[in-house]
């Protein structure tokens, strides 16, 4: 009778789920770090409530797209992803020519009912054009889809770059780096690429970086050079991470954070607040969790039954990852300070919902070979 | 390559696919393993390190004040510099019991309740660990006490810092005024960031006037303290830059010898240079000594400045306004000239008062038996009021208001200080507005002699003096020569400008009046021929005498029976050398009694020492 109901209920759980098209592990996951996330948020505001509750609407709405996002079928995401793609780099254009300049930089358009920001489309429209372009293709990747892809992922690249948003840039960029990575580009390429870009890489240091971006690279290697600008920024951040030690300095006690030391510690800094209340320990559970949530994608990745899901699946787990890496390393110090939000954790709507529809995508991913099988 | 396999294999691209994707996982876990590796050495590893830097060590931003401009006379004299004082500063944020260190403290440094207050204030505005002063100027033996004690009062500091000097100390203390510690009102007036290290501000004259150029521009200082707030290490820092400096017009030495002329008596001068407007003296007495005001002031000696019956604080050579008296006499008569309503020769019989047609008051010439037959230059020289009356009568207020107006009567002159007033010119719809009154032709008479509603600054008359020396020209009389740019050092002139330009009709009207003001001098029956003995030079002069109170119509005023305080202002104007002007001056000594006795000398000795200086 008792192991009837459990079972019973155990299976209500999983019909809801495959009901809804929900992955139960990785939506857990995502659960988790979003409850984490608002903790380490109310510390980092100063306690402040109403910010968490602000939040906490944002990552209501954004697992409702997450939800609708996850029942699209996949013939659909192919072919919305053309009109998703032309769409969202139209917009850069409008962006580039009425845009709102926010921070010096011009990423906004005001649509008047809403303030939106195009370059988060295309870190979902990029991959999923390639993608889509690729999954026809016979792989591994020829010369021809090499140049074609390349282009289509330079053109927003750039666009989001001139506004400049160097951290979307390299998201946006990097997804669709990762589809063709996945789809096999010859070893080859990628060398002679990589050596290309080193050679490159003094002009574009000195022709298509802004000096403020310059700024930022000179100061993460020589802190001290800028203590009052973005050098301040990097030495305030090691001396809270640093300073939590193992076991850190517990929830709402981390005095840096606590005593207004860290700048913009609830968005992009926000992993030094953690780092000095949680301590080494805290760092490693919280990096595993995001681990455990890109292994998750990668494996859904992999065991899609068309080229389409394997390749969107596993370039949008990769990016998941690069939001981490580049937030983490810029905070401890490795990285040069670009606006890049840890994910699913940093305060701010944007972000966030781009992340979960992304996670959405996965799930419809899963679950087509699940309906398929 | 076109031979290419053109068939899609799922299996073959299964399988590479998963294996670029094991790759990536590979990749990733290697990535973040970096990323813990980082975080090993921060938190861990070098975890000691860092736990000092944010426990007991802070990094912090610390304003370095800028050192304030200095101020020279024009032959560069020091006027103002700045001195290294001890300070006893406290940072709120290391007291743990405020009230404890406070009562400690008083065992070792006499602080009073308005220190306290004053500290109360100041740490409102600031941040906890910036260190607020509680006493300046610590006296050597207190810094000698606090030091030995030093290491039981938590988060009390002995700062050296330099405050504001004036080596001169009272003498031309109102041409400089001085700097103050900064108040809430005076935060609201400035950037807070450029002022996020001074404690001192330009209050008054001078020091406030150019306090922008001699602030300075503040600088930065990032420091490592310890938990006690101490600096450990300066990690870097932007050096503040010296605010500009100052070099006057005024020349200090012939300052004081126009201080000294006055002797204890009250008034003011001030001496011009006619050709720039340039200001040689600018005196207002009694003077007071402005390094009381530095460090804040103490009550008992501003009460007693304040209550001094003399009113030394007040600025009289900018902010006195004062009946101008027969001082004005040269200057209606150019206008009777000018306007043609006078004439050179015509005279006006004296009898000792005037009448107005249908009016049975007298107004009284200061000679009861009166002047006789009196033309212009006899009216001037032995200053007639008769024959002023009667000018007066025939020019009408109006003309007489517009004639002053254009030697800057009746407005300020835009000296480079603070604190001047207007002065009044009164005019028909002036007295409209104000008093709701028609003019009365009898105001029009009194107002020719100088007195009435008009009234003048001692710069307005100096400068109007200056004026009528040039043939017209007016300069804006001004105090600052030069700006010394820092760092660059290099000298900006404050130009010369023309303020007023009378362009008179006829060269020899303004001749016939010159002349008769060097009679006034130089003249046997001139009114200040006594300071003409010994004159190595040729001035040209007026002097004046203003009625403090009305002595009613029957009555007869007596120096001797009128309290010292009712008895009238002394003035004289004058300038020097007659031929070619180079200094312009006016006197105005309150309760002095005659023009001539009193304020004449004063004159004469400023112009002797500014022109027979060898140098």
């Amino acid at each position: 009778m008792n192991q009837a109901f459990d079972s019973d209920s155990v299976s209500i759980t999983r019909r809801i789920m495959d009901a809804l098209r929900l992955d139960p592990v990785l939506l857990s996951l995502l659960l988790i770090l979003a409850l984490f996330g608002s903790m380490v948020l109310y510390s980092a505001s100063g306690s402040d409530t109403a910010a968490v509750i602000r939040q906490g609407i944002r990552i209501a709405v954004a697992l409702l797209l997450l939800v609708a996002a996850a029942n699209v079928p996949l013939r659909m995401l192919r072919k919305i992803s053309v009109w998703l793609y032309l769409g969202g780099v139209a917009l850069l254009v409008a962006v580039m020519l009425f845009g709102e300049v926010g921070k010096g930089a011009q990423r906004w358009l005001d649509l008047g009912f809403i303030r939106f920001q195009p370059s988060e489309m295309l870190k979902l429209a990029v991959p999923m054009i390639v993608a889509t372009y690729l999954s026809d293709r016979v792989l591994p990747v020829g010369l021809k889809e090499l140049i074609v892809s390349s282009i289509l992922v330079m053109i927003p690249v750039v666009l989001i770059a001139r506004q400049p948003d160097l951290g979307t840039a390299i998201l946006v960029g990097s997804a669709g780096f990762f589809v063709l990575f996945l789809a096999g580009v010859r070893w080859r390429i990628i060398i002679s690429l990589g050596v290309l870009f080193s050679a490159l890489a003094p002009l574009l240091w000195k022709f298509a970086l802004h000096d403020y971006q310059r700024n930022r690279i000179l100061t993460l290697l020589d802190p001290e050079s800028d203590p009052l600008g973005s050098g301040y920024h990097i030495i305030q951040s090691k001396i809270a991470i640093g300073s939590g030690g193992v076991y850190g300095k517990g929830w709402l006690n981390g005095t840096q954070s606590q005593l207004d030391f860290i700048p913009e510690r609830s968005t992009d800094f926000i992993f030094s607040v953690f780092g000095e209340e949680f301590g080494f320990f805290g760092s490693v559970v919280l990096i595993l969790i995001y681990l455990a949530i890109i292994y998750r994608g990668l494996y859904i990745a992999a065991h899609s039954t068309e080229n389409f899901g394997r390749l969107l699946a596993g370039a949008l787990s990769l990016t998941f990852f690069v939001y981490l890496f580049v937030n983490t390393g810029m905070v401890a110090g490795m990285l040069p300070v670009v606006g890049v939000p840890l994910p699913l954790i940093s305060y701010g709507g944007t972000s966030m919902v781009t992340l979960m529809v992304g996670f959405g995508l996965i799930m419809s991913i899963r679950s087509a070979r699940r309906f398929l099988v | 390559m076109s031979k290419r396999e053109q068939l899609k294999d799922d299996f073959l691209e299964n399988r590479l696919i998963r294996r670029r994707l094991v790759l990536a996982a590979i990749i990733t876990l290697v990535l973040l393993s970096l990323v813990l590796g980082r975080l090993y050495v921060l938190q861990v590893v070098e975890y000691q390190h860092f736990a000092t830097l944010s426990d007991s060590n802070r990094i912090r931003i610390k304003a370095l004040p800028p050192t304030r401009g200095l101020i020279f006379d024009r032959r560069g004299v020091v006027m103002a510099n700045n001195l290294p004082t001890y300070r006893l500063e406290i940072v709120r944020e290391q007291v743990d019991d405020f009230e404890q260190t406070l009562a400690e403290l008083m065992q070792y440094v006499d602080y009073s309740d308005q220190d306290l207050k004053r500290f109360r204030q100041s740490s409102e505005r600031r941040r906890p660990f910036e260190s607020i002063p509680l006493k300046l100027n610590l006296t050597d033996e207190e810094v000698a006490r606090l030091a030995v004690n030093l290491h039981k009062l938590e988060g009390v500091e002995i700062n050296a810092r330099l405050t504001r000097n004036y080596p001169q100390g009272r003498h031309a203390v109102h041409a400089l005024g001085y700097v103050g510690r900064i108040d809430e009102r005076d935060l609201n007036e400035v950037d807070e960031v450029d002022y996020a290290g001074s404690t001192h501000i330009g209050k008054l004259g001078l020091e406030k006037f150019y306090e922008h150029e001699l602030h300075g521009t503040v600088g930065v200082q990032q420091v490592e303290v310890n938990a006690n707030g101490r600096t450990l290490r300066v990690l870097s820092e932007s050096p503040p830059i010296q605010g500009n400096n100052l070099h006057l017009t005024i020349d200090s030495r012939l300052q004081r010898v126009a201080e000294e002329a006055f002797g204890d008596q009250s008034g003011a001068a001030v001496a011009i240079d006619p050709n720039n407007g340039e200001i040689l003296a600018l005196v207002s007495m009694p003077i007071f000594d402005p390094n009381l005001f530095v460090n804040g002031v103490s009550f008992e000696n501003y009460n007693q400045l304040r209550d001094s019956p003399s009113r030394p604080l007040f600025n009289r050579a900018l902010s006195g306004q004062y009946p101008p008296g027969s001082t004005t006499k040269p200057f209606y008569g150019l206008a009777g000239l000018e306007t043609a309503i006078a004439n050179k020769e015509q005279e006006t019989y004296c009898v000792g008062y005037y009448l107005l047609p249908n009016e049975e008051r007298r107004y009284r010439d200061w000679k009861k038996e009166g002047h006789g037959a009196t033309n212009m230059t006899k009216a001037i020289v032995q200053s007639c009021d008769v024959y002023f009356y009667d000018l007066a009568y025939r020019l009408g207020i109006d003309r007489m208001s517009a004639f002053m107006a254009q030697f800057g009567f009746g407005v300020k002159t835009g000296v480079d200080s603070t604190g001047e007033r207007n002065g009044l010119l009164p005019s028909r719809e002036w007295k409209r507005r104000i008093e709701g009154m028609p003019w009365f032709p009898g105001e029009t008479l009194i107002t020719g002699i100088g007195q009435g509603a008009l009234l003048v600054t001692p710069i307005q008359l100096a400068n109007a003096t200056a004026g009528f020396a040039l043939q017209g020209i007016r300069y804006q009389p001004h105090l600052v020569k030069s700006v010394e740019k820092i760092p660059e050092y290099s000298l900006v002139d404050i130009a010369s400008r023309v303020a007023g330009r009378y362009e008179i009709l006829k060269q020899n009207n303004w001749e016939h009046v010159h002349n008769a003001m060097v009679k006034v001098v130089h003249g046997l029956r001139g009114t200040a021929f006594r300071i003409s003995r010994g004159m190595k030079y040729k001035a040209a002069g007026k002097t004046g005498t203003a009625q403090v109170f009305e002595v009613a119509q029957d009555k007869e005023y007596d120096e001797e029976t009128v309290a010292n305080k009712l008895r009238d202002h002394a003035l004289f104007i004058s300038y020097a050398p007659a031929e070619k002007p180079r200094i312009a001056v006016a006197v105005i000594v309150e309760n002095g009694g005659h023009g001539s006795s009193v304020a004449a000398p004063i004159a004469r000795r400023i112009m002797d020492a500014y022109l027979l200086d060898p140098s």
